[in-house]
């Protein structure tokens, strides 16, 4: 299911091309804790209906932008305008543009499910006529209105996880901020939201900021920015971003490699890399390449035969793995339940 | 989850509320909001309710029949009160307090657990979540207030209607004071241990030196500077003339004391909370 997601889905819409002018503006971005630099001097511009994804590994200084860009963390340097106001000297009217999903819980688990949405529409004063109706969508939505009136603790949570999204959905917010929208969501349901988020997209025009270790996620994104120790290291779009590693890759096994791997060189010019019993050569397009190998080599070496073939396009992970010298841990759910239970934790916002 | 995407899954009805909103200096709709959460919370937690009750009963039988041979024999022997009716209200003064303080350390959980995040990224000013928060506790100390004026018959102290409308502005006004106290310790602590320890350093001394269980006028006079600037000594002098007719100050003084107290208390929260 996951790994479908590499493949463009014709069911989908094309991605919007950033026509406006940015509606997030960050500028020379830095926050330090103590001795610690969290996010190290970064600037970026993000348009309207753009989806704008942070890509990097725990403790990048994904979460820590995030909540600056919402204004609940004061920038130590830097200059940040969110839908045209200063974070700093107009947060109430950033605020009001604003929706955001937070990483870490934030539902009142004393409460029930529509007494946490209903408190979140007198936060964000929804029209008082429309909010049984809205509350009813958003429950609807993420399949919770069988247990609407339960208290929240005893919600799984996966369940507390998709009332935390209807909630930041609830207002309508025209920038909506996801850190980790889908962490511990199984993968249908992941998939279900970002269905949802595109069409959320596509019908309100409404920008789309998140953050995610999930290579498949970042794939939803029209840019990336991947993030390292609190620097941006690269920003493009996903497929730019992969045509900076290079070509797609092939592995091959024949009865005699060497053999192939002449052949290759001297006919096609391409440099193959013999490693334990396979053969590995970079190609620019690997679809339309392997069916010309595959004819033409009978004609070249007719006692040559394939024996397994392999085609890897470059993922994100290369990307990373590139940039940093290291792999993003593609999962991190033990981490993640851990982090879950450690709710006691010491913590200010 | 069982849904699957398809068409029907249209856009969220209504209009772009947050587009068309207008909000003034104080937004009070956010304040209804996070007090009726806090008494929801309330209603819930039947232990709360308990201790409400079991509270004064303990209270009234320790001091009243360990310490009124002790009191009443010396200070209070002359103005011929007895000593159960003498502490009643100050029996009332520390339900107050109690709980008070009590609601106040829910700003600490919702820190620890989140919550508050989701408040503080609201588009509401601050100071209207402050006034949430504070009325909710005033509100909840005052039902529990509310719950001890129950016990009065009990040890003879019959409050007519009237008295006991002026008990409830009274107790209102005293738990709004406290529970703003309450909120500028709970915005300063990043934990419950601390809340405890400058609780333990404020809440009982207020409470000892509020003259709440025994008559201060005879207090060394380097304790007097204390008794002074602790709020509680109005409060309790307050809910004292109303309910039994003594006290030292007027009545309007002692209001006016808490009333300022409360100003300048949240004044001094609204930074500390605002903090990140
Ligand atoms: N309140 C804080 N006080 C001190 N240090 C902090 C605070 N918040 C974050 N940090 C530090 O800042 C760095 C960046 O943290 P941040 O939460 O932004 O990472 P992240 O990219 O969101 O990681 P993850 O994928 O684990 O969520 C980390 O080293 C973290 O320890
Ligand atoms: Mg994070």
């Amino acid at each position: 299911m996951l790994e479908q997601n590499n493949a463009p889905n014709p069911a989908l819409p094309t991605p919007v091309q950033p026509v406006s002018s940015p509606i997030i503006e960050v500028a020379h971005l830095v926050k330090r804790y103590g001795p610690l630099t969290a996010v190290d001097n970064i600037s970026f511009e993000v348009h309207e209906g753009e989806i704008f994804g942070f890509l990097g590994p725990n403790g990048a200084g994904k979460s820590t932008t995030i909540k600056t860009l919402c204004t609940l963390v004061k920038p130590s340097e830097g200059q940040v305008k969110v839908a045209g106001f200063d974070i700093m000297g107009q947060s109430d009217a950033v605020r009001q543009q604003i929706g955001i999903i937070f990483q870490d819980p934030t539902l009142d688990s004393g409460l029930t499910a529509v007494e946490n949405l209903e408190f979140h529409c007198m936060m964000y004063h929804v029209p008082r006529p429309e909010r049984s109706d809205r509350i009813k969508y958003v429950l609807d939505l993420m399949d919770l209105d069988a247990h609407k009136d339960r208290l929240v603790k005893t919600y799984s949570g996966g369940m507390r996880r998709r009332l935390e999204i209807a909630r930041g959905l609830l207002h309508r917010p025209r920038i909506l901020f996801l850190d980790e929208p889908t962490v511990g969501l199984d993968p249908q349901t992941r998939n279900y939201i970002w269905q949802y988020v595109r069409r959320l997209r596509e019908i309100h025009k409404t920008t789309i900021f998140m953050t995610t270790h999930y290579m498949d996620e970042a794939e939803h994104c029209d840019r990336i920015a991947i993030i390292d120790h609190g620097v941006i290291v690269a920003l493009d779009t996903p497929a730019a971003l992969k045509r900076m590693v290079g070509e797609d890759q092939l592995e091959l096994t024949t009865s005699d490699n060497t053999l192939a791997a002449r052949i290759i060189e001297d006919y096609y010019k391409l440099s193959a890399t013999e490693r334990d019993d396979r053969l590995t050569l970079q190609v620019a397009e690997a679809d339309r390449f392997v069916p010309a190998l595959l004819g033409e080599l009978p004609r070249l070496a007719s006692n040559l035969v394939v024996n397994t073939l392999q085609i890897r396009k470059p993922t994100l992970e290369d990307v990373f793995l590139k940039l940093t010298g290291r792999l993003i841990r593609e999962e991190d759910e033990g981490k993640k339940d851990e982090r879950r239970l450690n709710l006691r934790k010491r913590r200010r916002l | 989850m069982a849904k699957v995407f398809n068409d029907s899954v249209m856009s969220l009805p209504g209009t772009d509320s947050a587009l068309t909103f207008r909000r003034g200096a104080l937004d009070w709709e956010a304040t209804y909001g996070i007090w009726r959460r806090d008494l929801k919370k309330f209603f819930r937690e039947k232990s709360r309710l308990w201790g409400g009750i079991a509270r004064p009963i303990l209270w009234l039988i320790i001091l009243g029949s360990s310490l009124k041979p002790a009191i009443s024999s010396s200070s209070l022997g002359s103005t011929g009160i007895d000593y159960t009716h003498y502490i009643f209200p100050g029996v009332i003064a520390l339900t107050l307090i109690f709980t008070s303080i009590q609601s106040a350390i829910s700003i600490i959980w919702d820190r620890e657990f989140g919550f508050l995040k989701e408040v503080m990224v609201a588009p509401v000013p601050r100071l209207s979540i402050l006034l949430g928060k504070a009325l909710g506790g005033a509100t909840q100390a005052t039902i529990q207030g509310i719950i001890t004026l129950a016990f009065a018959p009990l040890i003879g102290l019959w409050l007519n209607p009237l008295v006991l409308l002026g008990l409830l502005g009274t107790m209102f006004v005293i738990a709004f004071a406290l529970t703003a106290l309450g909120i500028v310790i709970s915005s300063a602590m990043t934990s419950f241990e601390g809340f405890g320890v400058i609780s333990n350093f404020v809440v009982m001394p207020m409470y000892f030196l509020s003259g709440a269980i025994y008559p201060t006028e005879s207090a060394p006079f380097w304790i007097k500077p204390l008794i002074y600037i602790n709020p509680l000594t109005y409060g309790v002098d307050a809910l004292r003339q109303v309910t039994i007719g003594v006290g030292v100050h007027d009545f309007w003084f002692d209001m006016g004391v808490l009333a300022v107290f409360a100003v300048v208390v949240l004044a001094i929260a609204l930074p500390l909370f605002n903090r990140e």
